[in-house]
């Protein structure tokens, strides 16, 4: 056996400290390393999409919950969006509804109207006799046959007033209501823009709530997410170890599992797509039954293109984020034994 | 190549396990390290791989001292290091190509070279030919042939292994170990822990023997 002195050590000089760069070659040229790296990402995509397709169950799961999660935040965008656009249709008819006693005829209105047309401030004054009252209403209130069953028309006849349209200010259009209300023949003078008001409070508030709710949704895909990259890390420890054993950086770690984290998030936004445009497809048809009652001025808003490459935007990120803060935490504790 | 200088690691558990090491593997140079269990063995691979730190000293390899070095360097570190284990440290799931070429694909290489130099190691452990079968139909030599290819195909300049012939039976051990002197003959520095006595009897190389921390002889 051969033995060593230990004092031939002592002079021993460091030899230069070479340049960590150096080490990261790889061999070839840089048209090659371009390949790899394309390689390579090329393959983490598709790996991991194949791996969430070996575990159906687990992956489906997951998609499930972050579908459901981002389709209730982007089906309640589009509701309101929807109730802004309804709200914005109405404001611009700043009607008044003059409803006359009942004593006075068709005949009667149709004169009143005609006076009213002379006023400066009124741009149309329609009628709507008793007998038209009666049949919209039988038509679309859904009484039709308790209807029938009555001997006399209830209903007053109806003018309905436009002011012009420079006349927007609050205060005047409720002097005119008041001018208006004070005719012998009108019972009530109804301004229709004071639900509009209070629609649009509403919308207001739901925005201020939906912000919230946006919040606390996206925290619940990011943890839905990142608990699923925390179950797959764990099962794919070994790898990991031996990876980092034979020299991969966190990078070259990391790389599928934020491919994982990008597919579930990809594929939660396109069925979220589904799920609220299926919904709204369904709510179509009697929404627009609805709107024909207001003159057919409602039309439901489906998602634009913009607006769905910015749901599968967002919940791609949101994939991806959650996997990244996963990792960030967990490969400190992924460390060879 | 690898040069230990008054090595001590310290547990907050367990206390002392090595105690001022110091020792210098030149360029080429093969040897065994020895000693009983708990004699601290593990710990100095621990040391050379990064996986722990040193408590007290400086350990040299290829003029980058690991235990300042930043957590950062460490894969282009690790990179250096060709490490063979007694578990083998394979991935199950992953063909013999896969698991050889995993120290390749995490280095960048380009798809035709990491083909070249994958069947160039597999060669060298005489496992042609067995590129698509999975670790676990294969023998336990044959396995611990492909960790040692893993090892080398990216032709470190020091390869440790450590006690690669525990589970093999001692024919094998013998080949597994002319293996390893094929390696320190093309320039290849190599550090082998074990103890098996008989066999570094018969290899007649430089041992390294520790004993409770200390490095009795080296």
């Amino acid at each position: 056996m051969k033995r060593r002195k230990q004092t031939r050590e002592v002079n021993y000089i460091p030899p230069a400290r070479q340049e960590i760069r150096q080490t990261r070659q790889a061999g070839g040229d840089f048209a090659d390393k371009l390949q790899a790296c394309r390689d390579a990402h090329i393959y983490a995509l598709f790996s991991s999409l194949g791996r969430l397709l070996k575990s159906p169950f687990n992956s489906i799961m997951t998609i499930a919950v972050l579908t459901i999660a981002i389709a209730i935040a982007a089906g309640f965008q589009l509701l309101v969006f929807n109730l802004q656009q309804l709200s914005g249709n109405l404001e611009a008819s700043a009607q008044i509804s003059l409803f006359l006693k009942d004593q006075f005829s068709d005949a009667d209105a149709r004169k009143l109207a005609e006076d009213l047309r002379k006023n400066p401030d009124i741009r149309q004054a329609t009628v709507i006799g008793k007998a038209q009252a009666l049949a919209e209403f039988k038509a679309y209130s859904g009484f039709g046959e308790a209807i029938d069953a009555l001997k006399d028309n209830p209903l007053p006849a109806v003018i309905q007033v436009l002011p012009i349209a420079s006349l927007t200010d609050k205060a005047q259009l409720q002097h005119l209501q008041q001018t208006l209300q004070q005719l012998e023949q009108v019972d009530v003078a109804q301004m229709d823009t004071i639900w509009v008001e209070r629609l649009q409070s509403m919308i207001t508030v739901a925005k201020h709530g939906l912000g919230m709710l946006n919040v606390l949704l996206a925290f619940s895909a990011l943890f839905i997410a990142g608990n699923t990259i925390r179950q797959e890390l764990h099962s794919r420890r070994d790898e990991v170890v031996i990876a980092k054993l034979v020299g991969a950086t966190d990078g070259f770690i990391q790389r599928p599992f934020l491919y994982t984290g990008f597919w579930m998030g990809f594929l939660a936004g396109v069925l979220a797509w589904f799920v609220v445009t299926l919904i709204m497809l369904l709510l179509w048809l009697s929404v627009e039954a609805v709107s024909e009652l207001y003159g057919g001025s409602f039309h439901l808003l489906f998602f634009s293109f913009v607006d769905t490459l910015k749901l599968i935007g967002v919940s791609t990120a949101l994939g991806v984020l959650a996997s990244w803060l996963v990792l960030q935490h967990q490969l400190r504790y992924t460390v060879p034994e | 190549m690898l040069k230990f200088e008054n090595v001590s690691k310290r547990y907050e558990e367990t206390g002392e396990v090595l105690t001022n090491v110091s020792f210098h593997l030149e360029h080429g140079e093969i040897a065994f390290l020895t000693g009983h269990s708990g004699a601290g063995k593990s710990t100095l691979l621990k040391l050379i791989g990064v996986m722990e730190r040193c408590t007290r000293g400086h350990i040299w390899l290829d003029g980058e001292n690991l235990c300042t070095a930043k957590q950062r360097h460490l894969p282009f570190i690790r990179r250096k290091m060709g490490f063979i284990y007694q578990d083998y440290k394979l991935l199950q799931d992953r063909t013999v190509f896969d698991n050889v070429a995993l120290p390749l694909v995490i280095a960048g290489f380009a798809h035709h070279e990491i083909l070249r130099k994958v069947r160039a190691a597999l060669e060298k452990v005489s496992l042609a030919g067995k590129e698509k079968k999975y670790p676990y139909a294969l023998s336990g030599g044959e396995q611990q042939r492909v960790g040692i290819a893993r090892a080398i195909v990216n032709r470190p300049p020091i390869i440790i292994a450590d006690e690669p012939t525990g589970n093999l039976d001692p024919d094998l051990a013998l080949e597994i170990m002319n293996l390893f002197v094929s390696f320190q003959q093309v320039g290849v520095t190599v550090l082998i822990a074990t103890h098996d006595i008989s066999l570094i009897t018969k290899m007649n190389h430089r041992v390294l023997k520790l004993n409770q921390g200390q490095l009795v002889f080296g």
